[in-house]
């Protein structure tokens, strides 16, 4: 029996990308990783910023999203995004501007400790990609 | 009766006019096919963000305290419209028609004594609407600057409605616009996305069982608006594929009507001409006769 299952990420302009053979997907859920393989139980998160891997015959993938949603469901896996990035393809300058009005946002002082934890997630997550 | 020269002034601007109306068509039949196919890409994150959302508000045990946004104020005093228009002009009734839909709700709003703002996308919905509403609206956006639509804009509109919600400024939150059918039919709409309108067609049995992480409540919290922007940003798309095709059609039959026009002022020029002539002729008759 095969162990693929089938992905679909579309952000709000178009389907980013659809896949029918994937074995393993790593999402940068809200709270925490999470793997999900084929016949994983029907399930509703969210993301936080973080790399989104995906496993598949010809090797992985690897994607940067800010935010999103993601359903499983009968062994199909969408994820809702409005920010997503092949890591391959990705534009430093974009990368370091990104960063540079993140840590700005981080100056403020009327935040709650929630976007606070998603915007230091973000620098994180952005400093990780610059420094490869 | 007009002179053969004022005839043929007229003939040739009517042409030229009809040589821009083709041209105005042509490029809207392009920039159609552009919007529509937008549309269509847009459609399968709006659907699933909605099947997410009808899901998940099934799932809420605790419906008291589900989020504002999803079971609203609990007050329906002050309504916020937002219409949304187009740019620019020559589309037929695109704009009048979103206009004349959002000006019933208006007048129904008054006579129901309650009150409302108003928040205008687009400068030509501004237009017509500021002659008669100019005290209640709020505020004017426009995309002129932005080639095609885009989500950042819808992003843009949808944070000004969410903070003027939490800062209890109105209580419920209507959008107008043009719903694309085909080319020659595009209906005004007035969606209603705060408190959300959630249509529960499915049955008890086949609801889905999901696993939430975290709890529902707190993934609602943050799904609601970015459904907004969704909301907002579906309704640009399908508004930018309504003006195209709106205008297509207008542009259509503005050129048909100038070649008519053009048919009708030859014959008369002709006519005309004619006439000249056989009156040249009798008179060079009537004076060899006479000597």
């Amino acid at each position: 029996m095969s162990e693929e299952f089938k992905l679909e990420i579309v952000n709000p302009e178009k389907s980013f990308l659809n896949k029918e053979d994937v074995s393993e997907v790593v999402v940068p859920a809200f709270e925490g990783e999470m793997g999900i393989l084929k016949d994983h139980i029907s399930i509703i998160s969210f993301l936080k910023p973080g790399i989104l891997k995906v496993f598949s015959k010809r090797g992985e993938d690897k994607y940067y999203v800010e935010d999103g949603i993601i359903e499983f469901k009968e062994n199909t896996l969408s994820v809702l995004t409005s920010s997503i990035f092949s890591l391959d393809k990705i534009d430093k300058n974009y990368i370091s501007q990104s960063l540079s009005e993140t840590e700005k946002l981080l100056g403020k002082d009327d935040l709650d400790d929630q976007s606070r934890f998603l915007i230091s997630q973000k620098i994180d997550v952005l400093k990780s990609i610059n420094s490869n | 009766m007009a002179s053969l020269d004022d005839l043929k002034k007229r003939i040739t601007s009517v042409k030229s006019t009809q040589k821009i109306t083709k041209a105005m068509k042509m490029v809207a039949a392009a920039k159609l096919k552009r919007a529509q196919e937008n549309a269509e890409k847009g459609r399968p994150y709006s659907e699933k963000m909605n099947n997410i959302i009808l899901n998940l508000s099934n799932g809420i045990s605790d419906k008291e305290n589900a989020p504002k946004l999803l079971a609203g104020t609990g007050q329906d005093k002050v309504h916020l419209c937002v219409v949304l228009t187009s740019d620019r002009g020559l589309c037929g009734g695109f704009n009048s028609n979103i206009i004349k839909k959002a000006k019933a709700y208006f007048s129904k709003m008054v006579s129901e004594g309650k009150n409302f703002k108003i928040i205008t996308v687009g400068s030509k919905g501004d237009d017509q609407l500021k002659r008669q509403y100019n005290d209640k609206i709020v505020e004017r956006i426009s995309f002129k600057d932005s080639k095609n639509v885009n989500f950042f804009d819808a992003e843009k509109v949808s944070k000004m409605i969410i903070e003027s919600f939490q800062k209890n400024e109105f209580d419920v939150c209507t959008i107008f616009y043009n719903r694309f059918k085909n080319v020659i039919t595009q209906i005004p709409q007035a969606q209603q996305i705060i408190p959300l309108e959630t249509s529960d067609t499915k049955k008890e049995d086949e609801k889905d069982n999901y696993e939430f992480e975290p709890e529902e409540d707190e993934i609602l919290g943050n799904l609601l608006p970015k459904n907004i922007s969704t909301q907002i940003f579906k309704a640009m798309l399908e508004n930018s594929a309504s003006e195209q095709g709106s205008r297509m059609s207008a542009m259509d039959n503005a050129t048909r009507n100038a070649g008519e026009m053009v048919d009708k002022l030859t014959i008369q020029y002709n006519r005309s001409r004619q006439a000249a002539i056989t009156k040249e002729l009798i008179e060079i008759i009537s004076g060899a006769e006479s000597l």
